[in-house]
């Protein structure tokens, strides 16, 4: 039932302390909370690229993580999608070539054809990152990490640097893709309406603790004007 | 072909030779010091990058000296070459070569290292997120996007083996036709320069020099810009 189970401690040079504990089974979760709660940071674990000092993670029937077993399960074999605030192309390659990056790694019955449809990038094919407006960037960020057939999507403040009527049009993506492959996803925001529009869930993040969880409106919209 | 003398060209390839093996040589080591001091933090990274460094400040006969220490044929690393590989290094044009590629080094590290670290390190993070191992997020992501100044570092390194002098001398004698670089058949002319012609020996072979010193340096100069145009768009 795609259930993520999650609780990990980790103390960073700063002054920050994490010490985050969830499970969630909801198709959208959203992780929200202000700069600096340690959102990013909890992806960062869940993906395999940051390694918590003490945790387990579990996703499913798999262990990902169990440091006190040892265990630590490598980001290229977690099948962990990855969609980064500033999208990473990598700007050597073309769309299509970023798109097939992860795809030629990993087997996924996710079609190629399918995603380009979906997210309209078939114009986009042989252009290069550098020639691409933010939207585009971010399109092909989530084309590139659904082609890696992952069983978790991670999304990392993906509309932070777009604006309204762009965040718009890419939420809109974002929900065909859900409707479309029912991946499960982590999105990290911190914005309510955003939160609200797309996820079933929300963990709020409060200085590397988890603070209020339930349903997006329960939780959020009482409290909007603190947020 | 007679503005040069037979000598001056053999002279001309066996630098060419050096210095291309020197490249090749010190290439593989070069891209993975260059990469871990990109990356690395660690407290002990002083120590590695004056190891590295060494070459560039020590006196260059002094390089030589330990190298001829290493490499004579009864020395701890000669004697090995010469028994597993039947492998000579000192007083052949082999000699001249790990010369020149030691002096070299820290220059062609200085360049690759400054090109990793133009790459965001963040996009390795990305490959290895969708599907590719560490050294694989290296070699096709990090490695193509530092191309231009890998390849800088060794047009540089490649100038600085042309002009290898101290330590080559030491290591590989001064053999002509077997060892004499340009520089030292230039120190050679000079050391006759009471004979006739020596003037205009070292004339046409200083302006080879500088000639390929100066070609070196743009062409370098020239990579190096082309990576830091790509990096700003």
């Amino acid at each position: 039932m795609n259930r993520l189970s999650f609780h990990c401690t980790h103390q960073f040079a700063g002054s920050l302390a994490l010490d985050v504990a969830f499970d969630t089974s909801a198709q959208v979760t959203a992780l929200f909370g202000h700069s600096g709660s340690g959102k990013t940071s909890v992806l960062y674990m869940i993906a395999g690229l940051l390694r918590p000092h003490a945790g387990s993670i579990h996703f499913e029937d798999q262990t990902w993580l169990d440091t006190r077993r040892g265990i630590n399960v490598g980001a290229a074999d977690r099948r962990v999608g990855f969609v980064f605030q500033d999208h990473l192309l990598f700007p050597h390659l073309s769309v299509e070539r970023n798109l097939m990056y992860g795809r030629r790694r990993r087997s996924s019955a996710i079609e190629p054809r399918r995603v380009i449809e979906v997210l309209e990038l078939g114009d986009l094919l042989a252009r290069y990152p550098r020639n691409l407006s933010g939207g585009e960037k971010q399109r092909v960020a989530l084309g590139r990490s659904l082609l890696s057939g992952p069983q978790l999507l991670l999304l990392d403040e993906p509309l932070a640097a777009l604006d309204e009527a762009l965040k718009d049009r890419i939420l809109t993506y974002f929900q065909r893709v859900v409707a479309e492959w029912h991946v499960p996803t982590i999105y990290v925001s911190h914005s309510p309406a955003e939160v609200c529009r797309v996820a079933d869930h929300v963990i709020v993040l409060e200085q590397g603790r988890v603070g209020q969880v339930g349903r997006p409106a329960d939780v959020l919209l009482p409290n909007q004007s603190s947020w | 072909m007679d503005w040069l003398t037979d000598e001056e060209w053999v002279a001309l390839r066996l630098s060419f030779q050096v210095g291309l093996c020197a490249v090749a040589g010190s290439l593989v080591p070069a891209v993975a010091v260059g990469y871990v001091l990109a990356r690395w933090q660690s407290r002990w990274k002083w120590l590695l990058e004056l190891v590295v460094n060494l070459p560039l400040v020590m006196p260059p006969v002094v390089t030589g000296y330990l190298l001829l220490v290493c490499f004579a044929p009864r020395g701890p690393l000669g004697s090995l070459l010469e028994r597993w590989l039947g492998l000579r290094i000192v007083l052949t044009w082999w000699g001249a070569a790990l010369a020149a590629a030691v002096v070299s080094f820290p220059l062609m590290v200085r360049a690759i290292r400054l090109a990793f670290q133009a790459v965001d390190p963040r996009l390795e993070l990305a490959a290895r997120s969708l599907g590719a191992r560490r050294f694989d997020a290296f070699w096709s992501v990090t490695l193509p996007l530092a191309r231009r100044g890998v390849l800088a570092g060794c047009v540089l390194g490649f100038a600085r083996s042309l002009g290898e002098f101290g330590a080559t001398i030491v290591v590989a004698g001064n053999i002509i036709g077997e060892t004499q670089t340009i520089p030292l058949a230039i120190f050679s002319y000079f050391a006759a320069a009471n004979r006739p012609g020596s003037d205009a020996q070292i004339w046409r072979l200083v302006g080879i020099s500088i000639a390929l010193a100066a070609g070196a340096l743009l062409a370098s100069e020239w990579l190096e810009r082309r990576q830091a145009s790509r990096e700003s768009t």
